[in-house]
């Protein structure tokens, strides 16, 4: 089973040209996008419908470094592209399936959660009365924290990513960075639900944050 | 192959576009009007569509339909707030939208689908063959239920749709062809019922966008909301009238207001007079005046705007230009606030009311393979996910994902022996199924009775490059494809847009028969009173055997003429013109002899 890297030749890295990479996807786009075989058989167009959307898929996974890393990783724990793309399919129950996101996706480091419990706090303390001016400012000022937080986390990611790619060019053991990107990734994702939480509690952007955190 | 043509399916306006030698073109009707109001009146004699129908708004309201495009895809409880507003009646129902027309009920794609018709007929009189395939447009923020809607709207007007295109992306198709300088630009499209903001990268030809957010239900008519309420209290203030009650004239006020709104985006001030029924209304509006009443309405556009640079991960200043799309555009007001958001002028060398259905016509060309190095890669605006326990929405495809694009996902069951599992696909950003769009309950039916657990079947959520959505469902096991019924929740079955398309043809025979019939009954009234004149003024130049035969061929056809019978009246009007051709000859030539002496008629012809 092919991955999403050897779509775009690449290798199984997390170092990527990224303008290379979107001319490729732009290429290979022109090839199959659906638009240039409006005129062809049954068959074709749903082979270029098919391809299409691999490469759509592909592309959205490798396009920036932190979608690199969590591809990556799901493809180190032995999911191929079709099972990392959608790591939740679990026994059904009454009918319908449940997901078993919770197993796969890792909780958030333990030193995090307390520290987040003063500023969750603060963020249900919100919700119940309202917030004054006081209450405001104090809030906006950990949304900036925590943003500030998770960009440096990305940019620890990004250093790893260098480091990991040479462990794979010297043939080195990586269990021990595969374990860090596993924790970094949910670190982020968590932080991320509490700067959506924040932004909603401060009245910016509405509805539309909430699918971050699922991202 | 056949032609394909470009069509702006919009709130207030329509039209059809081509491209013609390279240069998308706007196809005008027999006037010279590109716009085709999008208004369907039904009236006793058929449907009237467009400026017809328009002015069927201030006589016969609630049989005239308007701004349909906000009713597609919805639910009666999605509209139940403005209906308040709109002068025809819908009927309360669990499902779809359907609008009570005397003893008829019409679905909001029959509706769309008599405009497309005059669109098509339009279009088919211009090339003087048949067009049977579209690109039609649809806000770009549309959900699933309201692509397919527009999709099934083109269907029962006799157009297969081979293309559902984003509004605001086909709006920079068209400014591409004028050599639109590589970078990031945002498209800011304000129409009459919706609005939509697309960012997208364009490069070498590709026109990829990067994210997308707006509101299905925010556009101009909003604006002239506001100013008909303001209008209404004011008259209730000065003249002791609510017109509340009177919905053609609270049309009347619209239109007016309407145009005000129009006026006010050139002039500084402008005055509205109405005759109404016991007074007429007076009322100097400044542009400050609208400002006030349309600020929130403009402000809450910008949200929007925020949230798609959030998404495509871009400040404003990234932005190298802003395209303005939609008539709403033409508002200061929005022009001075879209600047500020963006940081620089917006263009707007297009007319913005026409810059979609050019986009249309170009996509047109680039599927007919008349265009092959411009290439779109448009995005879903909304995230697809399936309900899980608990009504928690867990997302298969996050929003703003390039299309076409695919979710796998493994289902089992729960109960030895179940042999069906039932999914429920949602659109939206919420975390509780409950409190986003439901799309559709799919059922997958005759698995083969196994222990609970055993079956694997993998369902495959596929959006396709119109951001409508596929499903398909393979047993694992065996390899078989398992049966999908689809329940579509604010939309029509398969079924019933099988019987509209068969019902529009009965109609459309029904509609043209019908006016067939009024022009012969025109045309026998205009013949028998040419008849009668002629037997007061001529009776003297005929015998009593002529005249007793003309006056039985008249009897025969004011007779004719009282019944449906479209052939006997032509017939009976062809005797009757023969039967009064001497006569008519022989009064032609005495006039011609009074007229001039004593020479005869034929002796004139001949000398000139």
């Amino acid at each position: 089973m092919s991955d999403y890297f050897s779509v775009f030749d690449l290798p199984r890295k997390l170092q990527v040209d990224e303008e290379g990479l979107r001319r490729r996807f732009y290429e290979l786009s022109r090839r199959h996008h659906p638009d240039f075989h409006q005129l062809a058989s049954g068959a074709e167009q749903a082979s270029a419908l098919e391809s299409s959307a691999l490469i759509n898929r592909a592309y959205r996974a490798l396009r920036d470094p932190i979608a690199r890393v969590e591809y990556l990783v799901a493809l180190e724990e032995g999911r191929d592209h079709r099972s990392a793309e959608s790591d939740r399919s679990g026994a059904g129950r009454s009918g319908r399936e449940v997901r078993d996101g919770a197993a796969t996706r890792p909780k958030p480091p333990r030193d995090l959660l307390e520290e987040m419990l003063e500023v969750q706090e603060a963020l249900e303390e919100a919700k119940a009365t309202g917030l004054d001016e006081a209450a405001r400012a104090h809030l906006a000022g950990e949304r900036r924290r925590l943003v500030d937080r998770r960009e440096a986390i990305d940019a620890e990611v990004v250093r790893r990513g260098a480091e990991w790619d040479a462990a794979v060019d010297e043939g080195r053991h990586r269990a021990p960075l595969l374990a860090w990107f596993k924790e970094a990734l949910a670190a982020r994702a968590y932080l991320g639900t509490v700067i959506d939480d924040l932004g909603q509690a401060l009245g910016e952007g509405q509805e539309a944050h909430v699918s971050h955190r699922r991202h | 192959m056949s032609r394909i043509v470009g069509i702006d399916l919009g709130t207030t306006n329509s039209l059809v576009a081509h491209v013609d030698d390279g240069i998308p073109t706007v196809i005008a009707d027999a006037e010279g009007h590109a716009l085709l109001p999008s208004i369907a009146a039904f009236t006793p004699g058929g449907v009237l569509v467009g400026e017809a129908a328009r002015r069927h708004l201030a006589r016969d309201a609630a049989r005239t339909i308007y701004s349909v495009k906000r009713l597609m895809g919805r639910g009666y409880d999605d509209v139940a707030a403005e209906l308040a507003h709109l002068p025809f009646e819908v009927v309360p129902s669990a499902e779809i939208v359907r609008i009570r027309i005397g003893e008829r009920e019409v679905t909001p794609p029959e509706v769309s689908a008599h405009i497309l018709r005059a669109l098509k007929a339009r279009a088919e009189a211009f090339f003087g063959e048949p067009v049977e395939q579209a690109v039609v447009t649809v806000p770009a923020y549309f959900n699933d239920a309201q692509r397919q809607a527009t999709k099934d709207a083109g269907r029962i007007a006799g157009l297969d749709v081979l293309r559902i295109v984003n509004e605001p992306t086909a709006a920079s198709l068209a400014y591409g062809l004028h050599k639109l300088a590589d970078g990031i630009i945002a498209v800011y499209d304000l129409g009459g019922g919706t609005f939509d903001v697309s960012i997208l990268r364009v490069h070498d030809g590709v026109f990829e966008v990067l994210a997308t957010n707006g509101n299905t239900h925010l556009g101009g008519d909003d604006f002239d909301r506001a100013l008909v309420e303001w209008l209404r209290a004011d008259i209730q203030a000065r003249h002791g009238t609510d017109l509340a009650g009177d919905p053609e004239a609270l049309q009347e006020l619209r239109l007016g207001a309407e145009a005000a709104k129009c006026r006010l985006s050139f002039e500084e001030r402008t005055a509205l007079t109405i005759p109404f029924d016991g007074f007429t209304y007076h009322k100097e509006i400044t542009r400050a005046n609208l400002e006030e009443l349309i600020g929130p309405l403009v402000e809450s556009t910008l949200g929007p705007c925020r949230l798609a640079l959030q998404d495509a991960g871009l400040d404003p200043g990234q932005i190298g230009e802003v395209v303005l799309v939609g008539g709403s555009t033409r508002v200061p007001l929005v022009r001075r606030r879209v600047q500020e958001l963006f940081g620089r002028t917006p263009r707007s060398q297009l007319n913005p009311d026409e810059v979609v259905a050019l986009g249309a016509a170009v996509q047109a060309q680039i599927l007919a393979g008349g265009i092959t190095d411009m290439l779109l890669l448009d995005v879903t605006p909304l995230s697809l996910g399936i309900e899980t326990l608990g009504g928690i929405v867990s997302v298969l495809i996050p929003r703003n994902t390039t299309i076409p694009t695919l979710a796998k996902e493994l289902f089992t069951t729960s109960v030895d022996g179940q042999t069906t599992v039932d999914l429920h696909v949602l659109q939206g950003e919420r975390e509780l199924a409950r409190d986003n769009r439901s799309l559709a309950r799919f059922d997958l039916a005759a698995i083969d009775p196994m222990p609970a657990g055993m079956p694997k079947i993998e369902v495959t959520f596929l959006i396709d490059a119109n951001g409508i959505l596929q499903v398909q469902a393979r047993e694992l096991r065996t390899g078989k494809a398992a049966a999908i019924e689809v329940k579509p929740t604010y939309g029509l079955t398969e079924a019933e847009v099988a019987q509209m398309v068969e019902d529009s043809f009965t109609h459309a025979e029904a509609d043209v028969n019908a006016r067939l019939l009024i022009e012969a009954k025109n045309e026998a009234v205009t013949v028998i009173n040419h008849v009668e004149r002629a037997l007061t003024q001529g009776a003297h130049l005929s015998d009593d055997d002529e005249l007793g035969r003309i006056r039985a061929c008249l009897a025969a056809l004011r007779e004719a003429t009282g019944g449906a019978d479209r052939d006997l009246i032509r017939d009976r009007t062809i005797e009757l013109n023969r039967a009064t051709e001497r006569l008519a000859e022989a009064m032609m030539d005495r006039a011609l002899k009074d007229a001039l002496g004593s020479k005869r008629a034929g002796e004139i012809l001949e000398q000139t």
